[in-house]
């Protein structure tokens, strides 16, 4: 009897509350069908395993997939714009698979994680637009993006090898494999151009999502004189900033932060400890991807790739002194007139 | 004055209690009526339903219809602690103990955190508790765990822990099943005594002796039906056993004589170890020919479990040698032991002797499943698993509803049953005793010593052992006794009497008879 | 009759179970502000709308029922086998590693191969921890635990190291007459992932109910799983037992790595943490109470949960974290069915003795 009650209570709440958000839904539903009397431009974007939040990469792409959608007056969800996001690798083609279901225009693939989903997927489905990046698919319904991290990231060296004070700077790379690989190898690069007696120390975390391991890594380097840290870790990364806070109080030294402009996540109560940030622009290059499909200009087939020419990668401007800020200008435009060649795998540094 | 009060009012009544498992009646229409300071026997074989009986007094139950009267008035048992808070408590045959928990923590477990003075109250309580077994001469040693004191203190554990939750109506389910002769002469007083200071005792037991000694009144139950309610006084224990199992029991055990012939079990300077590294078995020379009934007497924990696990295999031999029809069968692997025509009924036949969730197929096939017919290689053979069970349960009268059961909801007594059908069946040249009718009605022990005696006559060799002395003493052909880990003493059954055993059980020696101990 | 109302009970069960965890699931989402009931619709038609969806739901299914299997084993040799998210793994690897190193091999070697290979390596792996228990009664939960480590660390170095050139973190697709993926699969589900392994999972599932049920092996397993003390005084060696019982199960997550290496991924990459699937099937083979048909069952509902899940925030604004938790409590609310089962119990003793009451008051029973 009592529990018959309390499920009658439950079942009770459960209808008055699906009324209520019904009505809520509905005028969402309304609102979307103003849009969908234009041509289909909807968009989403699947997401590797480290989510829209990544502080990162993935985070970078939704941020510029947002904007654009915001710009042209479209919804958050089915004939808007949407991410899925991945828990497991296994998730790729099934989330790829519903958003075709639900008849987004253009697929966003973020990560090179994603390419043998996108590439079954497009050739099962001609008629939609997908879009891989960090890696390239030779099909006519895919556009490939790739960036030359390596060019931001030796710029990201010449800023360190300008600042540092012990003549010893630090690497922590979260899983060691091609794109991780362009990061170091520009490092490296960057620093030597500037100062070959300059010590680079280079780590791996062996994980993009393990802080408590960046941060022993980073103390570690820390205690052995090194005054700046290039994380090119994602969630890794925060561990690195922690160690670098605690190390503050002794002494100072510099983080260099990765991909979005890491300039937050250096604030502390005396300052702040982000040296510089490489920028990726996934963002952007999404927004732009997104824009061609609406101009009915999409690149499928096309490789675009994205270098400090093309303003794809960055370096901010940050904490750098004037000195150091003028060796980054000199070397950036040494780069983009193609004096300079940066390597991609550390294996090609002399 | 008083008592003329009090005999209007019954501590416990029950009335035309029912109990219904789907369409089986376990009990049907029940009433007893039991008054304060009285002892009330409550006789019945394995299975007639006294436990399902005593389950519903103790609120485990529920009856299927029928009334509880406590004090004169109804009550609706609906759980344990119901039952407990009206003053009714149970002493189950299996202990409710907590193994890895002390003495004093097992008795206060469920009711510990009454108050929010912990501390306090566990002082509290531990007073309480003193108090108590000073009051009924329950010695407890309050700090040991429970895994490492004596079944029969673990006993009074559960007889205090009865009584510190303020039980006027105790129920006692098989208390002396598991005792020594020492322990159920106290026990007997101090149920007596509990008597005398007003408590209501409901005694379940098989043992006419015991009944005839303490209960005032016996109720006498088969196939959950109520036969009798007769007053000890003027009732001969032959009655109440026939009046029980509905048939003439024989109490003397006929034991033909046979002639014995080679030895079949031969045990040399045997030394064993626990794990604990203490030596409880040690220089133990003993020699069983075939046909013959060797009965180990003994207080419990002077080395007899050390003993049977050694000659099965279970347990390393630290020294000396076991000669099993004249192979050496030292240190063994237990298979290979039973392969030799080694039968044994384990002394606790729930942890070794059966699996409880497994059905009553696999338990009968357990010694025999590795070899034909009953498997080939790698394959089962369940026809024959399930023809061979069911031969082997009807020749030992193994009262079951279903193969498929699980052996855990067999009664303990046919439990035993099949354990016994098991190792006896396979005709072996040696068996190995322990406790063989522990727990078990009159009927059902008539039946296993029948049995083992039928063994006996077709020239097997059996080592009895067994904390009834009385059971060894129907049986054997030659008793010896065992103390501190060791032979103290073996003569022919006839040469000895109860008292001289119970001294050398008790480790003292016989200053007139020097010949019994170098007997053999 | 009575075995009838007993299997009744059996399904009910988990039936309500489902059901409370789906209200609950639906009042986190309404305290969040979104619509349960188009939500649930979501995640349904996600999981069962297409042929598409079927396939992948069978997909996910397909390695939970392996490594569930190899759970309920060890489990019921009463072993804790933590270990299967490694030995899947080490599966996997093996599988990848034996297609790709013979690629001109006929199919029907190659594709056997590889999978007996998966089998063996997982067998290998968890094998390691089988032997430290019998022999020097090392807690199986802590082995397996760290061999998980060891074998997540490995794979990736070898995967890095031996099986990609110039330090790629993906290996090449397997040759094609080892995969388990065929275009006529995929032409019948509409381009899911759905594989061959589905067969191999039912076989196996099979094959366990009847090694358990059938062979001596199954029956020592059982026996010591259920009362070591019993078995040895049965005469069965318990370490024999402990070791072939570890075995199996390590060979059964060995064949779900296996799966996931020629039928979904259809090759191996460096991971970034170790496969769902062990810790899924540990769950899958709990629900299941260890029961072989029950694992096909609480396979499916994993794979439809998942599955059906994405579809959720793709089809609404509802946030993937907010899914998840829903799916997790419908997971959970199925794992703690012991509490339903306990509600059962206590409302058909209210509904007797209220029987018991109205037989009274209308004068006694007959």
């Amino acid at each position: 009897m009592k529990l018959g009650r309390k499920f009658s209570l439950i079942a009770v709440l459960m209808m008055v509350g699906i009324g209520l958000t019904a009505c809520g839904s509905n005028q969402s539903k309304s609102g979307n069908k103003n849009n969908s009397s234009k041509s289909n431009i909807s968009a989403a974007l699947v997401t590797d395993v480290g989510g829209v939040d990544d502080k990162s990469f993935n985070q970078s792409g939704w941020e510029g997939l947002e904007k654009w959608g915001k710009k042209n007056g479209l919804k958050k969800g089915v004939n808007g714009y949407n991410y899925a996001q991945s828990n497991s690798d296994a998730d790729f083609a099934p989330n790829i698979n519903k958003l075709i279901q639900a008849k987004y225009k253009t697929i966003f693939g973020t990560g090179y994680k994603l390419v043998s989903a996108i590439k079954n997927a497009a050739k099962a489905n001609p008629k939609t637009n997908f879009v891989i990046i960090d890696d390239v698919i030779k099909a006519n319904n895919v556009a490939s993006v790739t960036f030359k991290d390596n060019e931001a990231a030796f710029l990201a060296g010449v800023a360190a090898a300008e600042t540092t004070k012990t003549k010893k700077v630090g690497f922590i790379g979260g899983q060691r494999g091609l794109v991780i690989d362009r990061f170091e190898a520009g490092y490296r690069q960057g620093v030597a151009a500037v100062d070959k007696s300059i010590k680079v120390d280079v780590k791996y975390a062996d994980s993009f999502a393990k802080p408590d391991v960046g941060q022993a890594l980073a103390k570690a380097m820390f205690n052995n004189d090194e005054d700046i840290i290039y994380q090119a870790s994602g969630g890794t990364g925060s561990g690195v900033f922690s160690a670098a806070k605690n190390e503050i109080k002794k002494k100072k030294v510099w983080v260099i932060g990765v991909d979005r402009d890491q300039e937050d996540e250096g604030n502390y109560s005396g300052g702040n400890l982000t040296l510089t940030s490489t920028l990726k622009g996934v963002g952007t290059v999404v927004e732009k991807m997104a824009t061609s499909v609406q101009k009915n200009k999409f690149p499928g087939g096309k490789v675009s790739t994205y270098g400090l020419k093309e303003k794809g990668v960055d370096l901010t401007k940050g904490h750098l002194n004037s000195d150091a800020l003028k060796a980054v200008e000199n070397y950036r435009k040494q780069i983009i007139d193609g004096k300079i060649k940066v390597v991609e795998r550390p294996s090609q540094l002399k | 004055m008083k008592q003329e009060q009090t005999n209007h009012n019954y501590a416990i009544e029950m009335k035309n209690l029912t109990k219904k498992f789907g369409n089986f009646v376990a009990n049907d229409r029940i009433s007893m009526k039991i008054k304060s300071g009285e002892i009330h026997g409550l006789l019945g074989e394995n299975g007639a339903g006294k436990t399902t009986l005593m389950n519903m007094l103790s609120g485990i139950l529920k009856p299927s219809s029928g009334q509880i009267l406590v004090n004169g008035k109804e009550v609706h048992l609906n759980s344990a602690k119901d039952a407990t808070n009206l003053g009714i408590g149970m002493v189950h045959q299996h202990f409710m103990l907590v193994q890895n928990f002390t003495v004093l923590e097992n008795i206060m477990l469920g009711i510990e955190n009454t108050s929010l003075f912990g501390i306090l109250n566990r002082q509290e309580a531990k007073r309480k508790i003193v108090n108590l077994s000073k009051k009924y001469g329950l010695k407890l040693d309050l700090n040991a765990k429970i895994e490492d004191v004596s079944v029969g203190m673990q006993q009074r554990v559960e007889i205090i822990k009865v009584l510190y939750r303020n039980a006027d109506i105790l129920i006692f389910d098989e208390p002396t099943a598991v005792l020594t002769p020492q322990e159920v002469d106290e026990l007997l007083e101090t149920l007596k005594l509990l008597a005398s200071e007003g408590k209501a005792i409901i005694l379940i037991s098989h043992k006419l002796k015991e009944l005839k000694a303490v209960a005032n009144k016996t109720t006498i139950i088969r196939r959950g039906k109520v036969i009798d309610t007769v007053d000890m006084k003027n009732t001969s224990p032959e009655v109440l056993a026939e009046m029980m199992v509905g048939r003439k029991i024989n109490f003397q055990r006929e034991r033909k004589s046979v002639k014995t012939g080679k030895a079949v079990l031969k045990i040399t300077n045997l030394k064993v170890i626990n794990e604990q590294k203490i030596v409880k078995v040690h220089d133990l020379n003993l020699t069983i020919h075939a046909g013959e009934i060797v009965g180990l007497a003994g207080i419990d924990g002077n080395g007899q479990s050390e003993l049977v696990k050694a000659l099965t295999g279970l347990k390393p031999i630290e020294n000396g040698k076991v000669l099993i029809n004249d192979k050496d069968l030292t240190g063994a692997s237990p298979r290979k032991i039973t392969h030799n025509g080694v039968g044994h009924i384990p002394e606790d036949r729930q942890r070794f002797g059966l699996i409880l969730q497994m059905n009553l197929v696999e338990n009968a096939s357990l010694q025999v499943y590795n070899q034909p017919p009953y498997s080939h290689g790698l394959f089962l053979e369940p026809k024959a698993m399930v023809k061979m069970t069911k031969e082997i349960l009807s020749d030992y009268d193994v009262r079951y509803s279903d193969l498929s059961e699980n052996v855990g909801a067999l009664s303990g007594g046919n439990q035993q049953k099949l354990i016994i059908a098991r190792e006896l069946s396979r005709n072996p040249s040696l068996l190995i005793a322990v406790n063989p009718t522990r727990g078990l009605d009159v009927g059902a022990v008539e039946f296993i010593h029948s049995q083992i005696l039928k063994a006996r006559e077709m020239g097997n060799a059996i080592l009895l052992i067994s904390y009834e002395l009385e059971e060894v003493q129907q049986l054997s052909d030659r008793i010896a006794v065992i103390h501190d880990g060791t032979i103290v003493g073996q003569a022919k059954n006839e040469d000895l009497t109860e008292s001289e055993i119970g001294l050398l059980m008790a480790g003292e020696k016989l200053e007139n008879k020097e010949e019994v101990i170098h007997a053999h | 009759m009575r075995i009838k109302k007993v299997r009744l009970g059996g399904i009910s069960v988990p039936l309500i179970s489902i059901f409370l965890g789906l209200v609950v699931g639906a009042i986190i989402m309404l305290l969040s502000g979104f619509n349960p009931l188009i939500n649930y619709l979501n995640l349904f038609s996600g999981a069962l709308g297409t042929p598409n969806a079927i396939g992948e739901v069978f997909r996910s299914a397909t390695p939970l029922i392996l490594t569930a299997l190899g759970f309920s084993i060890a489990n019921s040799a009463g072993f804790f086998n933590v270990g299967l998210s490694g030995q899947a793994l080490a599966g996997w690897l093996a599988s990848v590693w034996f297609a790709l190193a013979f690629p001109h091999l006929p199919g029907f070697i190659l594709l056997p191969g590889s999978i007996i290979m998966g089998a063996l390596a997982g067998a290998f792996w968890s094998g390691i921890a089988g032997f430290l228990r019998a022999y020097f009664g090392t807690s199986e939960v802590i082995t397996t635990i760290m061999l998980n480590y060891i074998s997540l660390y490995g794979t990736n170095a070898i995967v890095k190291g031996v099986l990609t050139s110039s330090d790629a973190d993906s290996t090449p697709l397997v040759p094609i007459q080892a995969r388990l993926r065929t275009p006529f699969l995929e032409k019948l589900t509409g381009n899911s992932t759905f594989h061959w392994g589905i067969v191999i999972s039912f076989f196996m599932v099979f094959v366990i109910w009847w090694l358990m049920k059938k062979t001596t092996l199954g029956f020592e397993i059982r026996s010591v799983g259920m009362n070591e003390d019993a078995a040895r005084y049965a005469g069965m060696s318990t370490k024999k037992t402990i070791i072939s019982s570890m075995l199996l199960s390590g060979a059964l997550a060995g064949l779900g790595g296996a799966m996931e290496g020629l039928g979904n991924f259809q090759n191996i990459f460096v991971n970034t943490s170790l496969p769902d699937i062990g810790f899924d099937g540990m769950s899958v083979s709990l629900l299941a109470t260890g029961n072989p048909i029950g694992i096909i069952f609480s396979a499916l509902l994993f794979g439809i949960l998942k599955i059906g899940g994405l579809n959720i925030s793709i089809s609404s604004n509802t946030p993937s974290e907010i899914v998840n938790i829903v799916i997790a409590s419908v997971i959970f609310f199925v794992g703690a069915n012991y509490i339903i089962q306990y509600l059962i119990s206590k409302m058909k003793i209210s509904h007797k003795s209220a029987k018991l009451i109205s037989n009274s008051t209308k004068g006694g029973h007959k």
